[in-house]
């Protein structure tokens, strides 16, 4: 699930389904959806570090794994489909 | 009938402001890319219909956007041309990527500048800030980044390479930042000699290349700034913005942090020509289409308070090159006005009479059809202005 700006960027309307090979990772996550979506290259995490943007976060199944590696498995039920990896923009203003 | 095509990049968005060749009327299209911080949009001189956009967020980083029919429509330059889509329905296009040059070949660019607190700190990629399209190639254009860097796209926008002979000409290391970043945010590209390039950069100041980019220097010699101890400093300045006639290129006007500048050598010195403004504090500058010695700016009242003195909203114009102002305030507001004009928000048109535009952080977009003897609003609730350009249509 993407944040609206990064939905309008890729032109998809709801949640994005990506067909993954081996471990279900942040990584091969983000690794499959620039794949699919090269607009979206540099938006997620930076071009040259890789890199989370500072004001965005992944959480799946109420938990958040932003702090986690990018290789650390995502749970089954996203690996599965039957959750979503969400990426949220940081609620940041006054 | 000729007419006018008036770019603005707001914080939230991008608008296409449109005329003919009266400018009473105007059509308003917009927001394109609603939500996102639009810094500039600009034309190409050889091919109106291309336009080159700057979108940004702080949560998502950096997109340039391209039209190729005047800003009907947009892609990410990425995008094979004819092609929109993927075969599965997607845009194609990668279009955002400003890598910082670390090879030993060109230059020996350097990785850190002076941070706020004096020590050295990391080059890192934010935004751009200006993008300025070749006068001959309208695949050629130039990228003024934060932090500071220049990078050119030769393929319509798609791939940039930073000019790395900028960054590591020497002074890079003492470069810091502005309070609105160590930003790269004028690029003047000589219309006579294609080797020549001003850039300024706030705030370090600046600078030319004579060699298309290979090698620069400082060009800061006559600026003084309160803050700096050497009186004689060669780069450390605040400039604000650098203006051009495109008949004398060796001729700029500069608005700088305080002082209004001019040079008649091309930047190897400048002379102060605040003269009798009420206040030489300001963001934009510019020259008269066809009047190389009248200039435009609008006097801020200080450093520490972003809006204009007394709550009148002044242009100042003189048609002298400098020294000799006086103030345009037919149309403007006379009370009560507490907006800023940022740096890359005034632009001319090239119609007779000379057409003067700028917008302000209050979503005011002004327009005088008549070199700036009266002003009317072509819009005025935009979200904040952060850039003006103009094009003049066949």
């Amino acid at each position: 699930m993407l944040p609206g700006h990064l939905r309008a960027l890729a032109r998809v309307s709801a949640e994005v389904q990506l067909d993954i090979k081996g471990p279900v990772t942040q990584r091969s996550v983000l690794d499959a959806l620039e794949d699919q979506y090269p607009m979206l290259r540099g938006t997620i995490r930076d071009h040259v570090t890789q890199e989370r943007r500072p004001f965005l976060r992944f959480f799946a199944c109420e938990e958040d794994y932003s702090l986690e590696p990018p290789d650390t498995p995502l749970p089954d039920a996203v690996a599965s489909g039957k959750e979503p990896l969400l990426i949220i923009g940081a609620i940041a203003g006054g | 009938m000729s007419g006018v095509r008036v770019l603005v990049g707001t914080r939230k968005g991008a608008f296409v402001l449109t005329s003919d060749g009266k400018r009473e009327r105007w059509d308003v299209s917009g927001p394109h890319f609603a939500g996102w911080e639009m810094y500039h949009v600009k034309g190409s001189p050889v091919d109106p219909n291309r336009l080159y956009a700057s979108q940004c967020s702080g949560w998502f980083g950096q997109i340039i956007q391209r039209s190729d029919d005047g800003g009907k429509t947009w892609t990410q330059p990425g995008t094979p041309p004819g092609e929109r889509t993927t075969p599965e329905g997607m845009p194609k296009g990668e279009s955002n990527k400003f890598v910082y040059d670390t090879s030993a070949q060109t230059g020996k660019p350097l990785t850190t500048h002076q941070w706020y607190d004096g020590t050295q700190h990391p080059w890192e990629f934010k935004r751009v800030w200006h993008l300025e399209p070749s006068p001959t190639d309208p695949d050629t254009v130039y990228a003024g980044v934060e932090d500071a860097g220049l990078f050119r796209s030769t393929d319509g926008g798609q791939n940039w390479q930073e000019l790395a002979g900028l960054r590591g000409h020497g002074t890079g290391p003492k470069w810091q930042p502005g309070a609105g970043g160590l930003c790269l945010h004028t690029i003047i590209l000589d219309p006579k000699d294609p080797g020549r390039i001003y850039i300024a950069i706030s705030a370090a100041g600046a600078f030319r290349t004579d060699d298309a980019g290979k090698t620069w220097r400082p060009i800061n010699k006559g600026l003084h700034s309160q803050y700096i101890p050497d009186p004689n400093a060669e780069i450390g300045h605040c400039v604000h913005h650098v203006a051009m006639h495109r008949s004398r290129p060796n001729v700029l006007f500069m608005q700088k942090h305080w002082d209004v500048m001019r040079s008649d050598n091309a930047g190897d010195s400048w002379q102060e020509v605040s003269g009798n403004l009420p206040t030489d504090f300001g963001f934009v500058i510019d020259v008269h289409a066809h009047e190389p010695e009248t200039i435009y700016v609008v006097p801020i009242k200080s450093d520490g308070e972003h809006f204009p003195l007394d709550g009148k909203l002044r242009v100042y114009r003189s048609r002298s090159g400098g020294n000799e102002w006086e103030a345009l305030t037919k149309g403007l507001p006379q009370n009560d006005c507490y907006v800023n004009v940022l740096r890359d928000a005034m632009a001319v048109d090239s119609l007779d009479k000379c057409g003067v535009y700028f917008g302000t952080t209050g979503g005011q977009v002004y327009a005088s059809a008549n070199a700036g003897d009266s002003w009317t609003p072509i819009v005025r609730d935009l979200p904040a202005v952060l850039s003006v350009e103009v094009q003049t249509l066949p």
